[in-house]
């Protein structure tokens, strides 16, 4: 279950002056595997991933606890160091993939921008932002358009192309499905399944949303305010769940053998 | 999502006023703006107290103390016939800031109509009002001022007029868009289905969402106002003597510049303090009651 | 964008000519009879008629407007009444001077102001911040013609640090004379490559550049740190950040791209502001620009040199925004695509 984890949390406590939002006990994400983090809105997932990229300070919050990458310490970290690991070793997609892109440069560029970022040439930076259009089945054409010219299922996607690019290990996906519609819903999912299968990408799928955490995920653990109530492989926690939390959860998701 | 860590303290009255100390606090501007332009108003009102010699803002000259250096006696000095140039400094403070209010009255008084027609009736008259307001608008305030202020007999009362008709434009965009933006509201809709006369809709509607702008705009407008006054005073198109006019005394003073340098520093000095300080309560104003507008710079 | 600058063009067109009206109008209510200044002081009144029908000036008064604006369009900006030469070069003589100022001001401005202004952003809150914020507010608080006067005083006569007064030394005039092609004595020097006299022209220039400069440095300084701090808390920010991009380049580069467009905005509202504020100056730094045209026109009651330099500085003005409108539509795309 846990095997050789590639991403530890140990301890984790978050904290807006003296208000602890987060304290996670023990959470890990393992190689190729996609953990999804479950709960309602406010339950301190967003914050969660803030912490891992070391950006929680940002916002104003503390952090204290564990975060291991591979076994090494990044709690402990200067930012000079943390910088070379986002993006490079550990991607983040958010929600709104619209607002995600500065507006004013073109997609293209902020994919070759972050390549040289971490150290690709200018003619490679091109032809990987190329091939990563590709990966995520868009036209490399597209790279040329302003993020206003793309659809929210293109814009994640170029966001997943920008974590396919620069070769990341783990993908921190905080509710990358949220703001689209099901069809294209389905695909960023199909998506994010591939490169699991492909280049053996760790994937943490934040969502509210248990049903697509059901579809995608191989293990699952539950949030709310801050703590994590459960988790588990995802079979048998949304099958039989052990905390009345999740089962509330679980009664929420509208199926099509409920009544409406 | 990421979660803000917004904590809203309870409404009630004493966590309010606390509330109202604790901002004013993270409100540097704000306060030391308004304890400017208080002491300045304060300033204003009790001039003849305060001054030493009252009768020099007026027409008194002393033939025998021309052009004193600042002493204890005279602490900005005397100027080119006499007169206590602390005295006039401080009854000035009755001049610029009453000019500016007045003008920004008037400009308010136009613009704020013009504004309301053409962003809530729209169409030609939008068109109209917004060719109009940019012509003039293609002039630097200063610049239509002059003139203006060149063709009419040099005094106060021209300057106010010349700068008056210059600054109205700025209030007519400013509640344009106001007035279109909720025009297109979807309650404003409502409203006209259910018959409600626009008028009414103006005022109740309108106008309220409107103050706040308004109001933040003339803060930050008076001390634009007074720069310009006191510049159209200094070109000697404004007051006249014997008036305690800043913009004036330095023009006077410029003459006797080089040996006698406090006739021209004080003076100046006050306008640069005054304009400070509304500039001040502007910013502190605009953070405290809307800080994520852009307005006009 | 074709489409957008041609519209754009079309607008300023229509603008002009509204200013043009307004100008014409405010002018003809100036006190004193054109037609007796033109013939001179003692001039018969035989004389004064022969002045007033060679200026037109017994024409109705909607056709003399009618015929300015048409001679306007073609160039002809009527005659001085003053220098009896024609407006247009009166202008053009002068009109380098002032804008030299002008041009070197916001350069300043911009070189100051907009490195404060991303670095108040950056230290938000703390004393950098709060420093940088007085100081702008200061700036444009400050009566321009006050510090010129202080600093000739302070930097001039006491200090002898900088000349007081004047383009250039004129004594330089006779053992380095300036050729003149431009019209502005910066770019002359260079192009003769008159070394001392380049010298002479900079040293004359920084003192009134710095007093023009206060204003737009003040603003400028203010706009990029509002819109930078606007900016800063939007999601791909944070989308940058988690990138890898550093504080640095996320300020400078990507907030600042965001934030060219309002500050060149404000960039052109300042250029016609500045404009009028060196002729405040120019009495005081001795520079023979359009401000000094102007005081002796409007000494003199001269209308259609008065016409013509609120005209010039009105369509100088239009242009300055119109050019900006076209970068702005060039660097943000989202004006474009509108």
């Amino acid at each position: 279950m846990t095997g050789t984890g590639r991403l530890g949390i140990s301890g984790l406590q978050i904290s807006f002056g003296s208000r602890q939002v987060v304290s996670i006990e023990e959470l890990r994400l393992g190689h190729a595997e996609i953990l999804g983090l479950a709960g309602e809105s406010g339950s301190g997932k967003s914050m969660t991933t803030l912490a891992i990229l070391g950006l929680a300070h940002t916002v104003g919050a503390s952090v204290s606890g564990s975060i291991t990458l591979d076994g090494q310490e990044l709690a402990a970290l200067p930012q000079e160091r943390l910088r070379e690991i986002r993006g490079r070793r550990i991607a983040a997609i958010f929600q709104s993939s619209a607002t995600a892109f500065n507006p004013v440069y073109r997609v293209g560029t902020v994919v070759t921008k972050a390549l040289r970022l971490h150290g690709a040439s200018k003619s490679d930076a091109a032809d990987q932002a190329a091939e990563a259009m590709r990966q995520v089945l868009l036209s490399p054409d597209l790279m040329r358009r302003y993020p206003s010219q793309l659809s929210g299922g293109q814009l994640q996607r170029v966001a997943i192309a920008l974590a396919v690019a620069l070769r990341a290990e783990i993908l921190l996906a905080d509710e990358p499905t949220s703001a689209l519609d099901v069809t294209v819903q389905a695909e960023v999912l199909d998506l994010l399944r591939d490169l699991r299968e492909s280049v053996g990408m760790s994937i943490l799928f934040i969502s509210h949303d248990l049903a697509v955490v059901a579809e995608l995920c191989d293990r699952v653990a539950v949030m709310r305010h801050g703590l994590i109530v459960e988790q588990g492989p995802a079979s048998r926690v949304l099958a039989a769940p052990a905390h009345p939390y999740t089962a509330e959860l679980l009664e929420s998701v509208p199926t099509l053998a409920s009544p409406l | 999502m990421i979660e803000s860590p917004a904590v809203r303290p309870p409404r009630t009255g004493v966590a309010r006023g606390r509330e109202l100390r604790a901002s004013l606090g993270a409100n540097p501007l704000l306060t030391v703006g308004g304890a400017l332009v208080l002491l300045i108003v304060l300033v204003a009102i009790f001039a003849p107290l305060i001054a030493p010699f009252p009768g020099d803002a007026g027409t008194a000259t002393n033939p025998f103390a021309v052009l004193k250096a600042p002493s204890a006696a005279h602490w900005f000095g005397t100027d080119q016939v006499g007169r206590d140039i602390a005295s006039r400094v401080l009854f000035g403070a009755r001049v610029s800031p009453v000019i500016a209010i007045i003008v920004l009255v008037i400009a308010c008084l136009i613009g704020v109509p013009l504004g309301l027609a053409a962003g809530f009736l729209g169409g030609w008259v939008d068109e109209v009002i917004m060719r109009v307001t940019d012509v003039f608008l293609a002039f630097p305030p200063l610049l239509l001022a002059l003139a203006l202020a060149d063709v009419l007999p040099a005094s106060l009362t021209s300057v106010t007029i010349a700068i008056a008709a210059v600054w109205w434009p700025w209030y007519v965009r400013l509640i344009r868009g106001q007035a279109a933006s909720v025009a297109g509201r979807p309650y404003v809709e409502a409203c006209r289905a259910l018959g409600i006369s626009r008028g009414r809709i103006i005022f109740r509607h309108v106008l309220p969402n409107s103050v706040t702008p308004v109001l933040v705009q003339v803060s930050l407008d008076v001390g634009g106002v007074i720069l310009t006054a006191s510049a159209l005073s200094f070109l000697g198109l404004g007051a006249q003597d014997p008036v305690p006019d800043w913009g004036l005394m330095v023009a006077q003073g410029e003459g006797y510049f080089t040996p006698d340098w406090w006739l021209v520093t004080f003076p100046g000095l006050a306008i640069l303090l005054t304009a400070f300080a509304f500039n001040l309560l502007g910013d502190g104003l605009r953070d405290r009651l809307d800080p994520r507008r852009s307005f006009l710079p | 964008m074709l489409v957008f600058v041609a519209r754009r063009i079309a607008l300023a067109v229509v603008v002009v000519a509204g200013v043009t009206v307004v100008t014409f109008v405010v002018a003809h209510v100036v006190p004193g009879d054109p037609a007796a200044t033109w013939a001179g002081p003692h001039a018969p009144a035989a004389a004064i008629a022969r002045a007033r029908a060679f200026l037109g000036l017994n024409r109705p008064f909607a056709v003399q407007l009618v015929s300015y604006l048409g001679g306007i369009a073609a160039g002809n900006w009527g005659v001085s009444i003053h220098t009896h030469r024609p407006v247009l070069s009166d202008l053009m003589t002068a009109a380098p001077a002032s804008l030299e100022l002008v041009i070197s001001a916001l350069v300043l401005a911009i070189v100051a102001g907009i490195p404060l202004g991303l670095l108040s952003a950056r230290r938000q809150g703390r004393p950098v911040d709060h420093v940088v914020r007085a100081g702008s507010i200061l700036g444009i608080s400050m009566p321009i013609f006050w510090m010129a006067l202080i600093l000739q005083l302070v930097f001039s006569q006491r200090l002898k640090w900088l000349p007081a007064a004047g383009e250039y030394s004129p004594g330089l005039l006779f053992s380095h004379p300036l050729a003149k092609r431009t019209g502005f004595p910066v770019i002359d020097s260079v192009l003769g490559g008159n070394m001392p006299m380049l010298g002479s022209t900079l040293t004359h220039l920084i003192l009134p550049a710095i007093v023009v400069a206060a204003y737009p440095a003040g603003l400028i300084a203010r706009m990029v740190r509002a819109q930078v701090l606007d900016v800063i808390g939007d999601t791909h920010v944070l989308n940058a950040r988690a990138l890898g991009f550093g504080e640095r380049q996320i300020f400078g580069r990507f907030a600042m791209k965001l934030a060219w467009t309002p500050v060149t905005a404000a960039i052109a509202l300042v250029f016609g502001y500045s404009l009028v504020n060196t002729f405040l100056v120019e009495s005081i730094f001795d520079w023979p620009g359009l401000g000094s045209y102007a005081a002796a026109s409007i000494a003199t009651l001269d209308t259609p040199a008065i016409l013509g330099v609120t005209l010039f500085v009105a369509v100088a003005y239009v242009v300055a925004n119109l050019v900006v409108d076209v970068v702005q539509a060039a660097i943000d795309p989202r004006i474009r695509l509108r």
